[in-house]
């Protein structure tokens, strides 16, 4: 089958556990983003498909072949790295035109590909220029094309935009993309970014402790999370205790009817996204609570409810402003279809 | 941080230590040997104040013109090989584990604590025809006899490369640990082999370090005189041996002065033109 195929891919160092039992497939010229916090065993995994480090077990397939254990340099890759790795002592033409040069590609060849390459990354006529003359974005654009020299099988990304200010990162996420989709090439980000994952990803494989804790499509990853922690770490959420009894389920001291649970599940946590918290009149809804904070953040505005000693963040757009005030008691409405439900 | 440049004679006052003991221990006995240089020899007693060419006359003549062009050629060779052997080496060293790096270091610093004469009379021992490494090979059955290595060119650039090696590790190490590890990387996902990699990325990148550590092994092999006398014949010596020669056997201190001038001229030169070579070829 064509695409990158990870078989219980494990990796150890010394005692320590990085990647455990990784399964993952990859379809070819599909973009998939690794997505964690730091230590979760993204980059160790990234480096284990480039060939950087060698697996302590499992297989990693590409187009079918194993190439669990062929070295780098004949992977026929494309990496950009987080320092994105320039060489200093080479011109923005002569870097791009490094895989072609090791491949012993003519000179009228590699002129050819670097004023392909440089028209493709908007910088055409910088082919002569020292790579430290340029700006964090040109080089973010010089290592991409550099990685793209060769038409690799397989692009690898690690943490390619955290180098960048906010507002070009966000036009860079953009441009990645659109870039992806034209060359159609299997491409893996890794990034500690939700906001870029959501971006850029067909597929975002959320990872925490060397595991794999949800791989899917950007917005069933948001709806429909998985677990307590992806549901955590994508997006803000609002984690609430429920019980039922087999007939309802009870939250925050209140019965909620309507609420799909799982035969035999006793007790378990509802992910509730803060835009699914809809304020009202104390009488208008079962739960009620005391606001505690509001914070106007102008585009939308948070309000903080206590409610049964657990607080509850509800998030309104400002043409629905709920206009509360610290203290003031309100009735929170939560829709049973806007609830995911989850093990504790 | 920005500071004001120094106002009053006051605010000198830092450098007058370091440029006092420049001018005491540097500046004087220079200007000393120059001056020397130029005096006239006393066969009864020592030298007598003069303004001769006299000294530097004898010098152009063949005999030294050779000791001179062996003397440069034995630098230079020992520069190379130090280079040669020590960026491979410094490069894994400072890619290895911390524990097996401080343990290089340290053997390579107790190196340093040997003086010439040791080094030179170890040497010697172990290229000798009795206790040498040619025994070993005769045991190992490569050899049918055991041979003297030494005297011999060969005898003297080992110990010399011997000598210089743990200076040329550690003035390259710092600049390989600073090396970033992902442009090896970076080449290795470009198509690179390890070895490739190495000479396509790490040299090149390393270029002024490496021309640096060069120059600095040249000036330090130039001024060896001990080594060639120990394990060479008299056609293997340098030109410090005849200065040594000179000033002190030969009691002619204005011809050793004016060698000794003569040497450094040559150096400042040679080392001027590696300076000038290297800033042309980053421009080009």
């Amino acid at each position: 089958m064509s695409g990158l195929t990870l078989q219980n891919i494990v990796k150890q160092f010394g005692t320590f556990t990085a990647v455990r039992n990784v399964e993952l497939t990859v379809p070819h010229g599909t973009f998939v983003c690794l997505l964690g916090p730091s230590g979760c065993g993204k980059t160790t995994l990234m480096r284990m498909v480039a060939g950087l480090d060698l697996p302590t077990s499992g297989a990693i397939r590409l187009d079918g072949k194993d190439i669990t254990n062929v070295p780098t340099h004949k992977r026929d890759l494309g990496m950009v790295f987080q320092s994105l790795a320039l060489f200093p002592h080479l011109t923005v033409g002569e870097n791009i035109a490094y895989s072609l040069r090791i491949r012993g590609a003519s000179k009228e060849e590699q002129k050819k590909r670097v004023d392909e390459l440089l028209a493709m990354i908007h910088l055409a006529g910088y082919a002569d220029r020292p790579v430290a003359k340029l700006s964090g974005g040109q080089r973010q654009r010089v290592a991409i094309a550099r990685a793209l020299a060769i038409s690799p099988k397989l692009f690898l990304l690690d943490e390619p935009l955290s180098a960048l200010d906010a507002k070009l990162r966000e036009a860079m996420q953009v441009e990645l993309r659109q870039l992806q989709q034209r060359l159609g090439i299997t491409t893996i980000v890794v990034t500690h970014d939700q906001r870029e994952a959501m971006t850029m990803a067909d597929t975002v494989v959320v990872m925490n402790g060397g595991e794999i804790r949800q791989a899917a499509p950007p917005v069933e990853i948001y709806r429909r999370p998985a677990d307590t922690f992806v549901a955590d770490f994508i997006g803000m959420t609002n984690l609430i205790d429920f019980s039922a009894d087999g007939t309802g389920a009870s939250v925050l001291g209140a019965s909620m009817p309507g609420l799909a649970i799982p035969a035999g599940l006793k007790s378990g946590i509802l992910s509730v996204r803060p835009e699914d918290v809809h304020l009202t009149a104390p009488g208008n809804a079962p739960i009620s609570g005391t606001v505690t904070f509001v914070r106007d953040l102008g585009g939308t505005i948070e309000t903080f409810v206590e409610a049964a000693g657990k607080q509850v963040v509800a998030v309104s757009m400002p043409n629905a402003r709920p206009d509360v005030a610290v203290g003031q008691t309100v009735g929170l409405q939560l829709n049973p279809d806007d609830c995911v439900v989850l093990k504790s | 941080m920005r500071r004001e440049p120094p106002q009053k004679l006051a605010d000198y006052g830092p450098l007058f230590f370091p440029a006092g003991m420049l001018i005491v221990f540097f500046v004087v006995p220079f200007a000393t040997m120059i001056a020397v240089s130029f005096f006239r020899r006393d066969p009864a007693g020592f030298y007598s104040p003069d303004f001769v060419f006299d000294n530097y006359a004898r010098f152009l003549s063949l005999f030294f013109g050779k000791v001179l062009g062996f003397s440069l050629f034995l630098a230079v060779a020992v520069a190379i090989c130090c280079v040669v052997l020590a960026v491979p080496f410094t490069y894994l060293l400072s890619r290895a584990k911390r524990k097996t790096q401080v343990l290089w270091l340290v053997a390579l610093l107790s190196i340093l604590s040997l003086s010439e004469v040791i080094i030179g009379f170890a040497w010697s021992t172990l290229f000798s025809r009795t206790a040498g490494i040619t025994n070993l090979l005769v045991m190992v059955g490569i050899m049918n006899e055991a041979v003297a290595l030494n005297p011999s060119f060969g005898a003297v650039l080992t110990a010399m490369v011997y000598q210089a090696l743990p200076y040329t590790v550690l003035v390259l190490y710092p600049a390989l640990v600073r090396l970033d590890p992902t442009l090896t990387e970076a080449a290795r996902t470009l198509g690179a082999s390890p070895v490739k990699a190495f000479f396509t990325v790490v040299v090149p990148a390393l270029r002024n370090t490496i021309v640096a550590t060069l120059i600095m092994v040249f000036i330090f092999a130039l001024g060896s005189y001990l080594l060639p006398q120990i394990l060479g014949r008299p056609q293997h010596w340098t030109l410090s041996v005849l200065i040594t020669d000179q000033a002190i056997y030969q009691s002619n201190m204005p011809f050793a002065a004016a060698m000794a001038v003569f040497l450094v001229l040559v150096t400042l030169g040679l080392v001027a033109l590696t300076v000038y070579a290297g800033r042309k070829g980053e421009a080009a």
